[in-house]
This record gives structure tokens, C-alpha cells and sequence, in this order.
């Protein structure tokens, strides 16, 4: 029998999943710390939703439920879902959103590796485009909210408990959101950026947790969990594109390191585009993907009607990574292109 | 930060980067070289495998009972490629019959027994002037003596060393790359090799740029080995051969696979072998040191191929490196080794990323075998359960032939073999770098092997079928030309008849002269030729009139010929006729 190599090195899927939620951490940490303790909750619903929903769908599929349960991919989902939703969600929203996720955009395609859209954007999509108020309304930073909620308090917005506290009370538009609003009332962006939820580079508070989440995709990087080509290639269009706009009338289009430091930038550009299953495999097919993606942020945001367009454009790429990786087959050694 | 900047530089195609692709397995390579390469005391038997090269099966000139001499020729290579095979040692051939040898598939094949007499006498043999070569002659001489070496590649793959040696005006060699890379972990034998016979080696690497007449001699050894690489520089001093050609040493990064020939010679000399090339097509040759020390021995010692150093290693109490005579069992090899230790639970032949189980402990070393690892759970745990492919592309990072391991997978799996072939499936060298850098555990070198042993075996089925069609077509066509001629000549037959009437009625009448009956009769053949011609135009197939002009000028010349051949029978009809006629 011939079953060599009889070595391997590589880590486990699921060493592979815990690290990446590894490099998360230091993310939820800046959230609590700029959001308050509500985020851990809504982590733990997603959590526990995505474990039942995988657990019942393999059951149902006639999988071993051990073994794809402890890989964590579900549980990576949910953690990254989660992050995505404005921190206050109800706990009603987190638990369409992971179930959509995990049932829908995973299991029904097939479960780990075989799903073709990345299954935490097909989530947030859906909520996003059936309860877009909710979904547009993120608390204010803590230190910008006139009152200081309590950890008592968030968990009464997250179960509904109490009537009393309206959402509009303690949230804020994001900057992005409330750019895109001022901008048709004719205010240039100088203006604009003035607003209080508005920080050095991106939004108040929003930006520790920001360059959290690089802090977290370099370990990802210094781990080859990722390679670089789709970071870099993503926020270097972006930023080219963003450029190029400011370049021409920077009265009317942000800065460029704005686009890079709010909304899902940078969380995108190691965290969320990088999911291996759903993008291309091929290094120049990596940077085409990141490519189309950032085009199409930047385009989302600047004209769409969303004020951030990362969960779109990765949904719509996702759709061409068949044909992207077919057109960007590397040389085989020994061969002419 | 090192790291991090080896990243950035590989991904960029920057800097000294050694395979594209490759892992770094833990070598396992000082167990086994703290102690001399030994000398296996001599067995009670010998169990030859005819089939220990890569080629035809040599022809056996022995029958049991047979007794044969130390160095005697027991099989001579048949065909092209082949290698023939000698007796290790002086005994008695005591059966030619099938038996297990040491082969992946663990299937028995016919082998040669020898019982050892334990005198260990040799045939008369005589050193060879190689260094004789005006002419051609000369230079076939030779190589028609070196088929008899039974010389074969001693790194592993045993493709016999005549037909490596043999150039001619297409594919003239200008380097000659020695391969002492010895990349897969464990296998320490050309390391040993090299510490201890690095004169022989250069002796024979001087005998090999005399035959392809190289002009220039690069020796490729890993980073991993200095003493090997150290003794190999002081053998190049000392080598009249570096007075001749330009002829270094060179140091590569220890990376697997460096060792294969392809990516060695990109190594040291930045060619690329086209994947549908030799690499003689652009004007290298790559030998591995134990090769061209076997060289060494038959030409200036006239010693055939009956041994060659083998390490044996992993779970076993002393691991060393053995000069072993071919046909020696594996459990011999072991029991010089120290003995297993208690847990082994299997023997690899080769190293830990190509080699495969050996299927008993009994079976014999061969010109193929390098190595010999016991296992234990331990040195070789098995893959836990293989987890769904994820995509990571791992598998592409670390694939030195730059394929897509994870597509080729997906095809293999899903059996669509035509997919898996566009996707260079046969460019694999299964160096297993892939399975070895799998998070999802997949066994995916298996797959390959699968999906290439599939496509070759339906491109088999394929060839038959389209042959069996081809002769049922031409079966076709001559039961048709047949019934036409028949046709033809019952025609011929009828005009003739109706002729002789009319020469009848003609005589009878006027007494007409004979010549002009004759011209009559002509007349007539050549109207009912013209008829069953024109018979034949009108029962021309209709669907080639719109066929595609490059597919009409095909037909118009299949029909020129079939009419050739049509014609030449006619005419020997005719001939035969006419003598009949006589």
C-alpha cells in the first residue's frame, strides 16, 4: 500500500478556525471597552445559535456531528456575524441573522467547503435588506452617548426587556452613514467631518476598534493563515480609488485613509474576504478578487444606497470566483503560459 | 521578521528563493549517519526480482540448478530500455518463480533464488579503456558493454544509466548535473556515500563527462549535509577532471523537493526543462552519485551492479547506513540495523514522502531501495479522518511544479478525468509536498495516483476501441470494393457475350475483317464501363458536398487512392483475364 507522504505539518482546521478567532480578540476587547459589555452577549447568542444550527443540520444531513462541530467554522461565523451587527442588537436579530448564515448560505450548500458565499455576509445581507433600521442604528461610542448605559442596561435593549429606552435615545449615525446624508444636503465634507462622531482618521471610538482589528489580521499574516495579496491588494484599490476621488473634488469625497479606517475596511480586508471557501485560490486570482471587492465598496459607498458596501461586494465576487480562478491558473513548471 | 520578509520575497519571485513551493519536513538524518557506512555479513540467499528497473524484463540465461559465479550475467537486458542482472554472490540458482518483492502494490513477481555457497568467488573480470573514443565505434562499444553493467539510477527511480549516457546530434549534453541533494528526510546513503567515496564518485562522474562529453559538471548538494558537500569540494581538487571542465560544487537550500532532477537543475543552473522535453532536449544530464560510482566499478574494475548502500533507520535500535547485495532480505538489513524496537508496526521503503509499506519483511533490496524506515505510531502517527477541503490553498503554496492541487483534487474526486488532465494532472511528480501541508488531512497524492492510473487506463480502452474500428471499417470497405468488382466484372462478362454476338451476326453477314470485331468488342467494355462509372458517381455520398474544403480535399484524396488501388486490381483482373484468355 502506498499511502505517502507519512509527515505532515499542518495545523487542524480547527486550529486553523480557533486561531483566526484568536486574532479577534483583541477587536471584542476594544469593543467593550468602546461599546460597552453588551457586544460579549451578542457574541454568546450567535455562538450558541450557530452551534444549534449546525448541530441540527447535520443531524438532519446524516453527518458526524462531532468532528464538523469541533472544527469551529460555525462558531467563526457566528463570531464574525456578530461583529458585524451594531453592537445593542436585539437578541431576536442575531438569531435570524447566524441561523440564515449557518443553515442557509452553509448547510444547504453542503456544509465546510462547499458553501460559495461567504456564509456571515449571506447573514448580514439578509438582515441588513429586511431590517434596515435597525441594522443602520449602531449605540453611540460610550464616551460621546449623553447617557452612560450600563451593562444592565444594553441587556435590556438586547432581550427587549424594556420599553421605556428608545434605541434612537443612545445611537448615532456612523460617520459614514451620516456623511453620505449630509453630503446630499449640499454640506462639503470638511464640514461634515466636523460632527462629534467623526475621530483623527475615522469614526470616534470606532477607529481603537479598527486598529484593533489590524492588529489582529497582522497575527493572521505572521501565522500564514492569510497571505498578503488580499489585503493588501483590497485596500490599496481602495484606497487608489478613494484617492483618485478626493484628487478631484475633496469637497465632495472623503479621504482616502477615511474610507481605509471606518466602516468594514480593514475588518474586511483580513477577516471577512480572506474566508478561504468562498474566495479564489490562485495568488493572482486573490488579487483580482480583493480588487473587484474594493471597487465596489468604494462604489456602494460613494453612490449606493447602503452607507458601506463590504458585505455586498463580497457576495457579488464570491459569484465570480469560479470564472476568476479558471482565468488565473499560474504557470505549471515546464510549461509556457 | 526574518520570516515575515521571506514571505514578502517569495510571494514577489525575489531573492534566493530554492523551490518554488516545497516544505521543510524534520530531517531525521543524524541517526543515521554517526557510524561508517558496514558490510551486511553474507546472507544464505539471494531473491532477485527481474523487475528492478524501469524498462523491458531482461531475458534469463540461467535455469535452476544452475551454478553461478560472483559478478555472472543471470538475465541481459531486452529491448531499448532495460537492465540486465547479475549474481550478487557465487551459489546455486535454486528457482526462477514468482515471489513478493518490494513494491507498492505488494503483488509477487518472478525472481531468481540463489542459495549462496558462502564462497563469494567472483567471475573473471577486467577494467574497460573508457577513456578509447575516436569514433563512433568506439563510443557504441561501450554503451552496447554498459547494457550488461546492469547499471540503473540509484537515487529511486532505476532508469537504466545506457540510455542516459547515449547523445546523439539533437540532444548533446553541455552540463552535467550530479544529484547528491538527497532531499526526503531519513535517507542519509548518498550523504554517507559522499563522506566516505568521494574520490570514487569524481572518478566516476569523470568516466560520465567522458561519454556525453559535457562541458561543465555541477554537483547540487543540500545545505544539510557540509561534511558530504566538504569532502565532495577536496574530491574536486584533487579530480583530474577539474583541470578538463569547469566542475563546482554547489550548496542549495535544504528544501524538499530539491533532489528531484527537474528542480535541482533549475537550481543550479536556472533552466526550466520544458514538461514535454528531456532535459538532454536542452542540452543537461542528471546522474546521482551512486550512479556514477557504479560507473567508477564496472569501467575500471569491470564490476556489474550487485550492490549499492542502503540506510536503514527510524525505529530501530542502531540506525546506519549498509553496503548491501542486492537480493538481500529486508529482515537481514534490519537485524544488522539492531533489531526493531517493540512498537514498530510496519517497514517503509524509501523515505517518509515517497516511499510505500513494504508488504513483508522478507522481500529483497533492489536496485530501487535507498532506505529502510521501521515505523512506530509514534514517528508516523496516522492522518487523523480527512475534513472536507476548505479551499486554503496550502496544498498550490507548497506544490514545487505549480499546480493546483486543491482543482485537481475536486476533479479526481468527482472523477472527471478530462478536467483533471487540462489541469496538468500529469505533471504531478507525487512528491507528496501537497498531502503534507493539508489542514483537512486529504490523502490527495492518492487521488492523483487514482486519477492518472484512470485516465491512462481509459486512454487504453480508448486505443483499442478506436482499433477495433478501424478494422471494422476497413473490413467494411473491402466487402464493398468486393461486391463492386464482382459487379464489374460480371459486366465486363455480359459485354464480352454481347460482342461475340454481334461478331457472330457481323461474320456471318459481310465477313468483316477480325480487327475491326476487335474494335467492336472494345467499344463495348468501354460503354459498360462508363455506365457502372457513372452508376458509381450517382450513389456518391451526399452529406461530404457541404463538408468543410480541408475535410473535402481529405475525402477527394481517400477516394484518389481507394481509386488507385481500385485501378491496380482492375488491371490485374484484366491481365489474369487475358491470360485466362490465351
Amino acid at each position: 500500500m502506498n499511502r505517502s507522504p507519512y509527515l505532515s505539518s499542518a495545523p487542524s482546521v480547527s486550529v486553523i478556525m480557533v486561531k483566526v478567532m484568536l486574532a479577534l480578540v483583541p477587536a471584542i476587547a476594544a469593543y467593550v471597552w468602546v461599546f460597552g459589555a453588551g457586544i460579549l452577549v451578542v457574541l454568546a447568542l450567535a455562538s450558541i445559535t450557530a452551534l444549534l444550527c449546525e448541530a441540527l443540520m447535520l443531524k438532519l444531513r446524516d453527518r458526524p456531528i462531532k468532528p464538523f462541530l469541533m472544527d469551529g467554522s460555525a462558531l467563526l461565523t457566528a463570531w464574525l456575524l456578530a461583529l458585524s451587527l451594531p453592537p445593542l442588537a436585539p437578541w431576536w436579530l442575531v438569531v435570524v441573522g447566524t441561523f440564515f448564515s449557518i443553515v442557509i448560505a452553509k448547510q444547504l450548500y453542503g456544509g465546510l467547503g462547499y458553501n460559495p458565499f461567504n456564509p456571515a455576509m449571506v447573514g448580514y445581507a439578509v438582515l441588513l435588506i429586511s431590517f434596515p433600521v435597525i441594522m443602520t442604528h449602531w449605540p453611540a461610542p460610550l464616551e460621546l452617548a449623553e447617557a452612560k448605559l450600563s451593562f444592565a442596561n444594553q441587556l435590556q435593549y438586547i432581550f427587549g426587556t424594556s420599553d421605556s429606552l428608545s434605541l434612537d435615545a443612545v445611537s448615532m449615525a456612523t460617520p459614514l452613514d451620516y456623511l453620505k446624508t449630509q453630503l446630499t444636503l449640499h454640506h462639503t465634507v470638511q464640514q461634515v467631518s466636523l460632527a462629534p462622531q467623526f475621530g483623527m482618521l475615522g469614526a470616534k471610538g470606532g477607529e481603537l476598534v479598527v486598529a484593533a482589528y489590524l492588529l489582529g489580521g497582522l497575527y493572521l499574516l505572521q501565522q500564514r493563515l492569510i497571505t498578503w495579496h488580499l489585503p493588501i491588494a483590497f485596500l490599496s484599490v481602495l484606497a487608489l480609488m478613494a484617492g483618485a476621488f478626493y484628487l478631484l473634488d475633496p469637497a465632495h469625497f472623503a479621504h482616502p485613509l477615511f474610507h481605509l479606517f471606518t466602516g468594514a475596511s480593514i475588518f474586511g480586508a483580513f477577516f471577512i474576504i480572506t474566508d478561504p471557501v468562498s474566495g479564489p485560490t490562485t495568488p493572482k486570482g486573490k488579487l483580482v478578487f480583493a480588487a473587484g471587492i474594493a471597487v465596489l465598496t468604494f462604489l456602494i459607498r460613494v453612490y449606493g444606497g447602503y452607507p458601506d458596501g463590504v458585505a455586498f461586494s463580497v457576495l457579488l465576487m464570491n459569484m465570480c470566483v469560479p470564472l476568476i480562478d479558471a482565468w488565473t491558473q499560474p504557470r505549471v513548471f515546464g510549461h509556457v503560459k | 521578521m526574518s520570516s515575515l520578509l521571506n514571505i514578502v520575497k517569495q510571494s514577489f519571485g525575489l531573492g534566493a528563493v530554492a523551490v518554488s513551493g516545497g516544505v521543510h519536513p524534520p530531517d531525521h538524518k543524524h541517526e543515521s549517519t554517526t557510524q561508517a557506512v558496514g558490510q551486511l555479513p553474507l546472507p544464505h540467499q539471494l531473491t532477485l526480482p527481474l523487475r528492478q528497473h524501469v524498462g523491458n524484463l531482461p531475458k534469463v540465461l540461467v535455469k535452476v540448478g544452475d551454478y553461478v559465479l560472483k559478478g555472472q550475467l543471470l538475465a541481459e537486458a531486452e529491448g531499448n530500455i532495460s537492465a540486465a542482472i547479475h549474481a550478487p554472490s557465487s551459489g546455486t540458482i535454486t528457482s526462477i518463480e514468482d515471489a513478493l518483492i518490494p513494491h507498492p502494490s505488494g503483488l509477487p513477481d518472478r525472481c531468481i533464488t540463489i542459495a549462496l555457497d558462502g564462497k563469494d568467488e567472483w567471475i573473471a573480470h577486467a577494467p574497460i579503456d573508457w577513456r578509447k573514443l575516436e569514433t563512433e565505434q568506439d563510443k557504441s562499444k561501450l554503451l552496447e558493454g554498459l547494457r550488461s553493467s546492469g547499471i540503473v539510477g540509484l537515487g529511486g527511480a532505476a532508469f537504466p544509466t545506457q540510455v542516459k549516457l547515449r547523445t546523439n546530434a539533437k540532444s548533446s549534453v553541455d552540463t552535467l548535473v550530479l544529484n547528491a541533494a538527497e532531499c526526503e528526510p531519513y535517507i542519509t546513503c548518498d550523504d554517507m556515500l559522499m563522506r566516505e567515496r568521494a574520490d570514487q564518485i569524481l572518478k566516476g562522474l569523470e568516466i560520465a563527462q567522458h561519454l556525453l562529453g559535457a562541458k561543465q559538471c555541477l554537483i547540487g548538494i543540500e545545505d544539510n549535509k557540509p561534511e558530504a558537500a566538504e569532502a565532495m569540494r577536496h574530491a574536486c581538487a584533487n579530480s583530474p577532471l577539474s583541470k578538463l571542465v569547469p566542475l563546482k560544487v554547489v550548496v542549495v537550500p535544504t528544501q524538499y523537493p530539491s533532489g528531484d532532477a527537474r528542480q535541482l537543475i533549475r537550481l543550479l543552473t536556472g533552466i526550466e526543462v520544458p514538461a514535454d522535453k528531456r532535459s538532454t532536449d536542452v542540452g543537461l544530464q542528471c546522474f546521482n552519485v551512486a550512479t556514477v560510482l557504479a560507473l567508477h566499478r564496472y569501467f575500471d574494475f569491470g564490476e556489474p551492479s550487485i550492490s549499492r548502500i542502503v540506510t536503514i533507520t527510524g525505529n530501530v535500535q542502531k540506525p546506519a547506513n549498509y553496503e548491501v547485495l542486492f537480493g538481500t532480505s529486508v529482515a537481514d538489513l534490519v537485524q544488522a540495523g539492531g533489531g526493531a524496537l517493540a512498537d514498530t508496526d510496519g517497514y517503509i521503503m524509501g523515505g517518509p514522502m515517497m516511499g510505500f509499506n513494504l508488504p513483508s519483511v522478507s522481500v529483497p533490496i533492489t536496485k530501487a531501495s535507498n532506505c529502510v524506515i521501521a515505523s512506530a505510531p509514534n514517528l508516523f502517527p496516522s492522518a487523523p479522518p480527512a475534513m472536507p477541503c476548505i479551499r486554503c490553498a496550502r496544498c498550490a503554496d507548497v506544490c514545487p511544479v505549480s499546480l493546483q492541487p486543491q482543482e485537481l483534487y475536486w476533479f479526481a474526486k468527482s472523477s472527471n478525468l478530462e478536467k483533471a488532465r487540462d489541469y496538468n494532472l500529469f505533471d504531478c511528480i507525487e512528491c507528496g509536498c501537497c498531502t503534507y501541508a493539508c489542514p483537512s488531512n486529504i490523502p490527495l497524492v492518492q487521488y492523483y495516483r487514482f486519477a492518472k492510473s484512470e485516465i491512462i487506463a481509459q486512454d487504453r480502452a480508448k486505443e483499442a476501441a478506436d482499433l477495433a474500428r478501424e478494422r471494422n471499417e476497413f473490413r467494411l470497405m473491402r466487402i464493398d470494393r468486393e461486391k463492386q468488382e464482382r459487379a464489374e466484372k460480371h459486366a465486363q462478362k455480359a459485354a464480352g457475350a454481347k460482342a461475340e454476338a454481334a461478331k457472330t451476326e457481323a461474320t456471318s453477314a459481310t465477313e468483316a475483317p477480325e480487327d475491326e470485331a476487335m474494335a467492336a468488342k472494345k467499344a463495348a467494355i468501354a460503354a459498360a464501363i462508363e455506365r457502372a462509372k457513372a452508376q458509381k458517381a450517382a450513389a456518391a455520398p451526399q452529406n461530404v458536398v457541404d463538408a468543410i474544403p480541408s475535410v473535402q480535399a481529405e475525402i477527394a484524396e481517400i477516394d484518389a487512392r481507394r481509386e488507385a488501388a481500385k485501378q491496380s486490381v482492375t488491371d490485374a483482373i484484366a491481365t489474369n483475364d487475358a491470360q485466362e484468355e490465351k
